[in-house]
């Protein structure tokens, strides 16, 4: 476990030793603190359950030199403030990774303070407007309760000291409102904000009106309260979102390590990614993400490149190869020269193939905002009606009339309509993060609901992107286990499947070489040893007619002894399987489309019983199969990992990349699962589904409250007392109805 | 009614400190980690031995 960089002191020059995948030298992300002390941010996401605070705190504050290590469990990262003359940055990673916590240095700056802010802001609004509810409430429950006893001049004081508590509120909490409700008449349309910004204004004003003429009623605990139960709905929903921003923001920094540029003068920096330019040269050591895309200058290694091809298999990278960020260096550390991202490139036709996908998308409109197009006109044209009625027919005046108008606009609660989306989306992400899927767009419960096919990528989504031994009943046992031992000190993905194997505890054989693209040797006893693929292992083409198998293969041989045969195939996810049944069961259609090789493609379609698959696609053909989708009237929920399926992620409907996916994809997914389970996506659609009904079961709810209430309020009959029962009233059942979600998901 | 006097800027004074410890609490960061400071109050202060938390985490995992 001890397997990190440190125990040496340097933090600039490096020397990355090999067979250690995890190493990290945080020194570029260190800040200075205050009194000399140095601070550093580090996300650690296998923090799970409170003793790990304290195992890691605990142990942190052991070290000599440390001020503050303060967990914080909901984001699962670390901040840490200590005095670097006597603890190395190193030291603190390495007792990180001693305690099995392997940890991530970001830049706090750079992951978006924006939203942070934001969050504190609309909690503070929610604070000032609860302040303003209760207290006002308290005041005006006395002028209620006192209707026949009370003398006007106390009643005018309740009113006043009222009106002094609620206009600073208004004036402040509701300034998230009166933005939305600006900027959405700038551009001329309606959203839920202008009724409400209208009601809560006009419920003010009239008040202070009334409150001049020492009028019996006053509508300033309707205003506040109004603002305090928007309020909260809006909290809840950018709350939820902003939670799954910072785990996909975690997600997306675990790639962003340090890159080692190498100077001229040939000694070695560690710079964040960020301040890498094209030109300079790049060290890559062994098992660690290539950080930048360059040309290889020195060297040659074999690198994972699953996530941009969608390739099982390693590919050779030699001198004048071109190595993209990302992937991943396997057998031999190398340097790289950075290339500025010119049109040429992989990734430049996939991020130009992205955002045409991305303007043709139609755009989505919300639930909510679907809503409000119908709402906001009805309420205003029943507010002016119940005006102009009152105002011909009545004998109270305009007074009268505007004091009914207003009324309906209070009345007509936008705040059970407010709360009816938000309160189930909250409930519904929750349910979902519990499974491990991340919501990352706003509206992607909504259109996950109504998707009705699903497009799968095979390699990293369907299976696990990781090969596995395949005829392990054809080997004898001392075979196995001596391939193993040579393989032990390779981080190829099929030695690692030999290893994985054998099961139990084996020791490494002594002096193995290893050559990049060919295989292992070491020697027993003066007996060569060698695996590795047939060319390195002296088998000739024509000795095997099985050459055209889907299946990747390695060769042990022996000085003496016939050639021993290992044969290796990507594993499914180990709910693959339930996966698609249940995916069946949901949706019309379901289909595999992959850049793979068509045998391997036909294998796993029929191990997962798929009729409907495609082979060989590139980034372009997945965007027309989906196009295809579309015109056929089908909404298409893509998954898919790799960078080739990003512009595909970008054109589907609604799409979900595993946590494990490039960061293009994650970026451009609506939906992020983590673990090596796929299933959580499907059993993802059932709940969106569940939660649709529920949101409109709330707006059913709303509509039927308002049918009652609105005719009581355009015939002048309601008092301020009515108002602020109905509309809590309101408020707790539609939060109810959402809580439901909770209720049927606990009995699967 | 000089009750009255006396007890509306009390009512008012007393939700005022409500509200200012609310945002003294919001601006020291005391929300930013809501699932963990419920684990928090049932830490004991004095140090126990890590070494026993190390040894039930590995046979968790």
């Amino acid at each position: 476990m001890s397997e990190c960089c440190s125990g040496t002191q340097q933090t600039t020059i490096k020397e990355a030793p090999p067979l250690v995948p995890a190493s990290i030298d945080p020194s570029a992300y260190i800040q200075k603190a205050e009194a000399g002390l140095s601070q550093l941010s580090l996300i650690v996401d296998t923090i799970h359950c409170p003793s790990c605070i304290r195992l890691i705190e605990g142990n942190l504050h052991k070290l000599p030199g440390i001020e503050t290590a303060r967990v914080n469990l909901s984001t699962k990262r670390l901040f840490v403030v200590w005095d670097e003359t006597l603890t190395s940055a190193t030291s603190i990673v390495k007792t990180l990774d001693d305690l099995d916590f392997p940890p991530t240095p970001f830049n706090p700056e750079l992951i978006s303070n924006a939203g942070e802010k934001e969050d504190k802001a609309l909690l503070r609004a929610v604070g000032v407007a609860g302040f303003a509810t209760a207290n006002v409430m308290l005041l005006s429950v006395a002028v209620w309760s006192g209707t026949n006893d009370m003398g006007p001049a106390t009643r005018d004081l309740m009113h006043w000291v009222s009106a002094l508590i609620a206009l600073p509120t208004v004036a402040y909490s509701g300034q998230p409102f009166f933005r939305s409700a600006i900027a959405a008449l700038k551009t001329r349309s309606l959203n839920m904000d202008v009724p409400i910004s209208l009601a809560v204004l006009l419920a003010v004003g009239m008040s202070v009106f009334e409150t001049l003429q020492s009028a019996d009623n006053a509508y300033f605990d309707a205003s506040v309260m109004l603002l305090f139960f928007l309020l909260i709905g809006r909290y809840l929903d950018r709350r939820m979102r902003s939670r799954a921003q910072s785990a996909a923001q975690n997600l997306l920094s675990l790639r962003a390590i340090a890159a080692t540029v190498v100077n001229d003068d040939g000694t070695r920096l560690s710079l964040p990614v960020e301040s890498i330019e094209p030109g300079m040269k790049v060290a890559i050591s062994v098992g660690e993400k290539i950080p930048v895309d360059g040309t290889v200058v020195l060297g040659a290694s074999e690198i994972d490149t699953s996530l941009i091809t969608g390739e099982t298999l390693p590919q050779v990278a030699q001198i004048g190869d071109a190595v993209f960020a990302g992937t991943l260096n396997l057998t031999s550390p190398f340097e790289v020269m950075v290339t500025a991202r010119d049109d040429k490139t992989l990734l430049a036709e996939i991020v130009g193939l992205m955002e045409t996908a991305e303007q043709g998308r139609a755009k989505y409109v919300q639930l909510a905002d679907r809503a409000a197009k119908i709402y906001a006109p009805a309420v205003h044209l029943l507010s002016a009606l119940t005006f102009v009625a009152w105002w011909a027919l009545g004998d109270g005046g305009w007074h009268l009339a505007m004091m009914n108008a207003v009324a309906v606009l209070i009345i007509t609660c936008p705040c059970a309509l407010g709360l009816a989306v938000p309160t189930v989306q909250v409930v519904a992400s929750g349910l979902l993060l519990k499974k491990g899927v991340l919501v990352k767009s706003a509206d992607g419960l909504e259109r996950l609901a109504d998707a009705d096919a699903v497009v799968f990528d095979k390699t990293g989504t369907l299976t696990e992107g990781k090969p596995e031994l395949f005829n392990r009943s054809e080997i004898r046992d001392g075979d196995l286990e001596l391939a193993a031992s040579l393989a032990l000190s390779s981080n190829h993905p099929l030695a690692k499947a030999l290893v994985k194997a054998v099961g139990h505890d084996i020791k490494a054989l002594p002096d193995i070489h290893e050559e990049p693209g060919q295989g292992l040797e070491s020697y027993i006893d003066g007996q060569r040893i060698r695996i590795g693929n047939k060319y390195w292992c002296g088998i000739k083409k024509e000795d095997e007619s099985i050459s055209n198998e889907p299946v990747s293969e390695l060769w042990l041989t022996k000085s003496v002894g016939i050639p021993v045969r290992f044969t290796f195939r990507d594993k499914l996810r180990p709910d693959a399987m339930s996966a698609i049944n249940l995916a069946k069961e949901y949706l019309s259609s379901v289909e595999l489309l992959s850049g793979d090789r068509s045998s391997a493609v036909k294998m796993v379609a029929q191990e997962l019983t798929l009729s409907n698959w495609k082979a060989e696609a590139n980034p372009k053909d997945k965007i027309n199969r989906l196009e295809e989708l579309t015109s056929e009237n089908k909404k298409a929920l893509m998954v898919g990992d790799g960078l080739n399926d990003a512009p595909a992620l970008a054109t589907a409907f609604v799409s979900a990349s595993p946590a494990t996916a490039a960061d293009i994809s994650q970026t451009t997914a609506d939906f992020i699962f983590q673990g090596n389970r796929l299933k959580p996506i499907i059993e993802a659609i059932g709940i969106a589904r569940k939660a649709k009904i529920l949101i409109f079961q709330n707006f059913g709810l709303a509509i039927l409250y308002n049918t009652i209430a609105v005719p009581l309020a355009m015939a002048g009959l309601v008092t301020p007392l009515f108002a602020a029962i109905a509309m809590s009233s309101s408020s707790i059942i539609v939060t109810l109805n959402a809580l439901r979600l909770r209720l049927s998901e606990k009995d699967t | 009614m000089t009750a009255l006097a006396i007890l509306i800027p009390i009512a008012l004074f007393l939700g005022l400190v409500g509200l200012a410890a609310f945002l003294w609490s919001l601006r020291t960061g005391q929300y930013d980690d809501l699932e963990g400071a419920a684990y928090r109050a049932v830490f004991d202060e004095d140090d126990e031995d890590m070494s026993e938390v190390t040894k039930e985490k590995g046979k968790k995992l």
